[in-house]
């Protein structure tokens, strides 16, 4: 008896700490973080959390912030790299303490960006200057800048492809597959590659949405209850293309143990034709191939294979957005921080994506795009919130692998099911939670 | 610094004080009952802090519609269980613990053997108590990692596989049947190791002189298994098939790495864990961390009742 008297106390105990323990976080001043008028204005130090844990090891962040003292000398900046980032920033957002400058974590509602982050001026006045604004703006502010932005497509083996005897950007889906047909039947080159199983590779289709219409609005239209699987939707398009590759038997025979890393060398040997990426992977597959010994040049960018009046479009998408914390002493060092690593660092360019500096010009790694005279759209994303929420209420994950791997799983036969069926469902349940999520 | 400095001047008057008869639970100024509080101390606020606390966290959270990062919280009620409750693709993932469940049987028969079999003298025998526990003392990420290349199109499998001539080229991750059959067979390569090992120790408490007075009674191995063994060690069985049971419910390591729940892989686990962090329904997936805990302490009830705990006798 006594023993359950003593677990019973220690209990109520623990239920008294928990209903203490939930007054959540103290509440945002809603002070702008402004640039400093002068570099001697802005000091102190400052925190930066950053999912690159790669440029934080070998040294080129500091080699950055070393270049940003030479202006600001009074600021001192400290790196914390954070392996699974999105994970570990979203549970210490439940404090005070996440760092001073950070890249906004994609688990945080746009509604609440007012809550977490410093705003950084109007969106007017933004958005003259930058790319990707309205993607953090909230009430006519804006809490965040992109570090970069990339555009959408895929990156091919030119060699492979000349072989194949494919020179032209395949227009339709159709000739999209064909020409994966014929590298199959004339190289030894698998011609498609999944990265099933490292997942993420497959959100990227996602960010195809509004190539395929040529329309920069195309995201915000998925706003309610619009079966976005239906005939001759966008995603009806695009996954209708990934669910025939694999149906087609042109992509690797396991999926399931596919391997990322590896996929780089890959498909700089020329063993794999093709992948659908970002444009900001170009480099890091250049980069591959001069590691591999073969020739960088080799490296392709296509935009997803449709004509819009005779044109290609490719959606440009914007990556992690940098804010500054709503708690942070330091706000104008933050600012400072930000400005300079955005527009005066190179990083972007060095990276090979798009440029969130309006002024700045296309990366050398787009070249393929600007020859080909495909037309770049701004992504709208006035009103991404509200996708968001109605994607996560439909637990489908537009950004998320979990139903393009179904929709892999039933193309090759591991799972029972139609190809229709599957989109039918998708609908029901994203209209569902469009009537749901709203209410 | 400073405070050590300051400690000598201190210390003296206090000398008095322990010339006092020194404070044991007998005639010190502490009272009686109080001294074993002071021991548990360290180990309840541990307790509280890294068990009860969170517990009762998740127990609040499976009443709201907290997004996990929000400041804001609505209560709904029992919203969240009524959805449980509702929706049956929720439900329907706990058919993928059928496959761990199976798999725990296979684990424990084997264990149960090799437990046997090395209690008797033999050769090499700690080598083969050290194989076969060895698994069990890896991480389960890096086991996750290694049987990842192990099941790879033309890995391992497949390479031993073909020197016999049965190179089949499946993909043995590639279709719900065989995936979860290979993950389970993961997980009985890992824990096989512990359940030996408790086996082991189970029957080497078992004297020494009932195997001779069988032996001398003329029981072969197997009757010496049949009437000393499997009764003695009958507390450890039920304990190791409890945590067999509650463990296949609760898998999530070895899937959640190999597979990320791909291809019908997703165990309960996995589906609170991507409720929870993908869709950001925290409130939701605490409710199914809920759902999970009762269920677990059901069975484990249940399992009390069926087979209650006796007191073994031999002698």
């Amino acid at each position: 008896m006594g023993k359950k008297k003593t677990l019973t106390g220690a209990l109520l105990v623990a239920a008294t700490l928990t209903v203490a323990g939930c007054g959540g976080g103290g509440a945002a001043s809603g002070e702008t973080a402004k640039s400093p008028a002068d570099p001697a204005d802005a000091s102190g130090t400052i925190k930066v959390l950053t999912h690159r844990t790669d440029l934080v090891q070998n040294g080129t962040m500091d080699k950055y912030a070393a270049e940003f003292n030479k202006t600001y000398p009074k600021v001192k900046v400290e790196f914390e790299a954070l392996t699974d980032y999105e994970g570990e920033v979203k549970i210490r957002m439940n404090t005070d303490d996440y760092g001073d400058v950070l890249m906004i974590p994609a688990a945080v509602a746009k509604n609440d960006y007012p809550k977490f982050f410093a705003p950084l001026g109007s969106a007017a006045e933004l958005a003259d200057t930058y790319r990707f604004s309205d993607k953090t703006t909230v009430g006519k502010k804006v809490y965040g800048i992109a570090q970069f932005g990339t555009a959408n497509g895929f990156v091919y083996n030119k060699a492979v492809w000349r072989k194949a005897g494919v020179s032209e950007p395949p227009a339709t889906p159709r000739e999209f597959l064909a020409a994966l047909k014929a590298v199959r039947a004339k190289t030894d080159a698998l011609p498609y590659y999944t990265n099933f199983k490292d997942a993420w590779p497959l959100t990227a289709w996602s960010n195809n949405i509004g190539s395929v219409t040529c329309d920069a609005e195309a995201t915000d239209k998925l706003a309610g209850a619009v079966s976005p699987w239906k005939r001759g939707g966008e995603l009806h398009t695009i996954d209708s293309l990934l669910h025939d590759i694999v149906k087609g038997g042109l992509s690797e025979k396991d999926p399931s143990t596919t391997n990322w890393e590896a996929s780089k060398g890959l498909i700089a040997e020329g063993k794999v034709a093709t992948m659908q990426l970002g444009s900001w992977a170009i480099t890091q597959l250049r980069d591959a191939a001069v590691k591999a010994d073969t020739d960088p040049d080799d490296i392709g960018f296509m935009p997803f294979p449709v004509r819009k009046d005779g044109k290609h479009c490719a959606v440009l998408a914007s990556d992690y957005q940098q804010a500054v914390n709503a708690h942070s002493s330091h706000k104008t060092a933050a600012r400072a921080w930000i400005d300079w690593f955005t527009e005066k660092s190179g990083y972007s360019a060095k990276e090979g994506a798009v440029p969130t500096l309006r002024s700045a010009p296309m990366p050398s790694t787009l070249k393929d795009f600007v020859d080909n005279d495909v037309t770049f759209l701004e992504r709208s994303e006035a009103k991404t919130g509200e996708v968001n929420t109605i994607d996560n209420a439909a637990e489908i994950g537009l950004n998320k692998p979990d139903y393009r791997q179904k929709l892999v799983d039933l193309a090759r036969g591991a799972q029972q099911g139609s190809l229709d069926d599957y989109f039918a469902d998708l609908d029901k349940r994203w209209n569902q939670a469009a009537g749901t999520a709203g209410s | 610094m400073t405070e050590t400095t300051e400690t000598p001047p201190v210390a003296p008057a206090k000398v008095p004080r322990a010339a006092v008869p020194p404070r044991t639970g007998r005639g010190g100024r502490l009272p009686r009952g109080l001294t074993p509080w002071l021991f548990l101390a360290v180990p309840l606020a541990l307790l509280i802090t890294f068990t009860y606390v969170p517990v009762g966290n998740m127990i609040f959270y499976s009443f709201t519609d907290w997004d996990g990062v929000s400041p804001d919280r609505r209560f709904t009620g029992v919203d969240n269980y009524e959805q449980i409750f509702t929706r049956p693709e929720l439900f329907r993932v706990f058919f993928v613990s059928f496959y761990y469940l199976a798999a725990s049987a296979v684990q424990i028969a084997i264990a149960l053997y090799f437990a046997t079999v090395l209690s008797f003298d033999l050769r090499f025998r700690n080598l083969f108590k050290g194989i076969l526990f060895f698994p069990y003392l890896i991480n389960g990420v890096a086991i996750g990692f290694v049987f990842l290349y192990f099941f790879q199109d033309g890995g391992t499998l497949d390479s031993v596989l073909s020197w016999f001539g049965a190179g089949s080229g499946h993909a043995w991750l590639g279709d719900p049947a065989s995936a979860n059959t290979s993950l389970a067979g993961v997980s009985v390569w890992r824990f096989t190791g512990l359940n030996f090992v408790l086996f082991l120790g189970a029957i080497q408490s078992i004297p020494a002189e009932l195997y001779e007075a069988a032996q001398l009674d003329g029981a072969t191995r197997r009757q010496q298994f049949r009437h000393i063994i499997a009764p003695s060690i009958r507390p450890v069985i039920s304990l190791s098939v409890i945590l067999a049971i509650s463990g296949s419910l609760a898998v999530f390591e070895i899937p959640y790495i190999m597979t990320g729940g791909a291809t019908g892989t997703t165990t309960f686990v996995i589906q609170t864990v991507k409720l929870a962090f993908q869709f950001n329904k925290t409130g939701l997936a605490s409710a199914a961390a809920v759902v999970l805990l009762l269920i677990i302490l059901l069975i484990t009830w249940i399992q009390r009742r069926l087979v209650p705990d006796e007191k073994v006798d031999l002698v």
